[in-house]
């Protein structure tokens, strides 16, 4: 019975922002250990539904639960541990640049547990040589690439060994050099910590190289949760849109000019009939 | 109709930032009276926000008092009461130019750059990263810099109080020639304890409002480099008319 039981469960998720509805009474619920990959276009709040997961966004109806606690219910301490299970990568790394690699990976470590400086200092290499950054310590976040900005990220996301990864947007942007090692690395993440995680992300090959299911979000709602192949194949016609990047199926309002463009050039023309 | 739904709008939007300021004044004391401390951060906060404003606020108040003497020869002069410049200067300088002065030349310097700090914090998700970690970030970032700022501005306020009247007595003594032995006499003749401590207590008022406005305006941040400039600049507008207003009411209750 306890391993049916989903680590994390949104129900009736709703959020908007400025009377722009965001998600709409959204569900979604992960299994242990399960690798999670939700896609969507730019926009759609992919980036707001991984915010809901550990409580950086309230929603405006709806629950979060975690271990089946539910965590606005939680005191705000409790929220706190909650969030310990947490690691959570951001899109552009979001390294406190007022601090060295090391200072931003030893920051949770210092902040939330009672290691000695000896052994922070030994967890922070042993993170670091995870993310294949070993030795970075002591640069400052400006100096690093965007690629290896993310690596920390991890790095500094795993530190407490926490139990769920969120990974937003690990690849955006990165060429696919560089992405190539980001998969690498989350892979050997999931190798060594066997962890429940939620990857947000638009790229498709990444999202099927890492994922053991696969989400699309669209409309504010998950539209459509399968396996990567089968979501591949799916012939639902906006998953089917998605993996092809075709925007026929798209509300004018979201693609703007450009719809209203293809539109007039694709009408019938006055005596161009034969 | 415009004129009604504009004035409706900002008084609703003036509204909503003071009652944001009271929470997050709530959220700060909260979190300054909770482990765990960083002493180590305030006093970060105490070089850059007092000890970096040293020069800009000695000029200031330099200046500020030698005008005052200037100012007040010429009108003192139409009843001979010029005798009198050196205790006016103290008492303004001490009572009201000291700490006002201080507080609009630190918001101008260290509010805006909190501002600017906390606002690029928030476009680049390093608060969403922080309340990720599990640290509040009210406590972690707000804590330090107010704490700073409570405890810097009376003593900048000292120090400008005193330059001021240095630049009054200059001024008086070698500008106008006065007597410099008349002039300190008067100068401390009419000062009062009550005089200091109503300068201290406004200072310390000042320095609580512009750490937190400045790092109010940041937090709420919205929308890149752009979001950032905005509220800098809110820092420094909202933040100097907080202090000219409640100088007003601290000058009625402290009287």
């Amino acid at each position: 019975m306890s391993a049916a039981l989903p680590v994390i469960r949104l129900s009736g998720l709703s959020k908007s922002f400025d009377g722009k509805l965001v998600l709409d009474r959204l569900d979604l619920s992960v299994t242990r250990g399960e690798s999670l990959v939700v896609l969507g276009k730019s926009g759609t709040g992919k980036s707001v539904l991984l915010k809901h997961v550990n409580g950086l966004l309230r929603p405006d109806a709806g629950t979060v639960e975690i271990d089946g606690e539910d965590f606005w219910k939680a005191g705000r301490v409790r929220r706190d541990e909650i969030r310990r299970k947490f690691g959570m990568s951001f899109q552009e790394g979001a390294l406190f640049d007022s601090m060295s690699v090391g200072e931003n990976i030893a920051f949770p470590l210092v902040r939330n547990t009672r290691l000695s400086p000896e052994e922070i200092r030994a967890r922070v290499a042993e993170c670091l040589e995870l993310v294949q950054l070993a030795g970075l310590e002591t640069k400052s976040p400006s100096e690093l690439s965007g690629g290896m900005r993310r690596r920390v990220g991890f790095a500094r996301a795993i530190a407490l060994a926490p139990s769920i990864l969120l990974f937003d947007e690990p690849t955006t942007g990165l060429d696919p050099i560089t992405t190539d090692v980001i998969v690498g690395v989350i892979s050997a993440l999931g190798k060594r910590m066997n962890p429940t995680s939620i990857t947000i992300t638009h790229d498709l090959k990444f999202a099927f190289a890492i994922a053991d299911r696969v989400s699309l979000l669209y409309d504010g709602k998950i539209h459509s949760s399968l396996p990567p192949k089968a979501f591949e194949a799916s012939s639902d016609p906006h998953v089917a849109a998605f993996v092809r990047g075709d925007a026929s199926l798209e509300r004018p309002e979201d693609t703007g000019t450009f719809r209203s463009i293809a539109v007039a050039t694709s009408g019938p023309t006055i005596g161009a009939a034969p | 109709m415009f004129v009604l739904e504009w004035l409706g709008r900002s008084l609703l939007g003036v509204l909503h930032a003071v009652g944001g300021f009271f929470v997050l004044l709530g959220q700060t004391i909260h979190g300054a009276v909770r482990p765990p401390y960083a002493p180590r951060m305030v006093a970060n906060q105490f070089v850059r926000v007092g000890v970096d404003s040293v020069p800009v606020v000695l000029l200031t108040a330099l200046f500020t008092g030698g005008v005052l003497a200037l100012q007040t020869f010429k009108g003192f002069s139409r009843f001979h009461a010029e005798g009198y410049i050196g205790s006016v200067v103290a008492v303004a300088m001490i009572r009201e130019l000291g700490p006002v002065l201080t507080a609009l030349m630190v918001t101008g310097r260290a509010g805006s750059a909190m501002a600017a700090e906390l606002g690029s914090m928030r476009v680049t998700e390093q608060i969403d990263a922080l309340v990720a970690l599990a640290t509040d970030p009210v406590q972690y970032l707000f804590v330090p810099r107010v704490l700073a700022g409570i405890l810097v501005l009376p003593m900048l306020a000292v120090l400008a109080s005193v330059t001021g009247m240095i630049g009054g007595y200059l001024v008086a003594v070698a500008y106008l020639g006065t007597n410099p032995v008349r002039y300190v006499e008067v100068t401390f003749q009419y000062l009062d304890l009550e005089d200091l401590t109503s300068g201290l207590i406004k200072a310390c008022v000042f320095g609580l409002l512009l750490t937190l406005i400045g790092c109010q305006c940041g937090f709420h941040t919205r929308g890149g480099a752009e979001g950032v400039g905005r509220s800098t600049t809110r820092a420094v507008v909202a933040g100097s008319l907080a202090i000219l207003i409640s100088d007003f009411f601290l000058t009625k209750i402290l009287m």
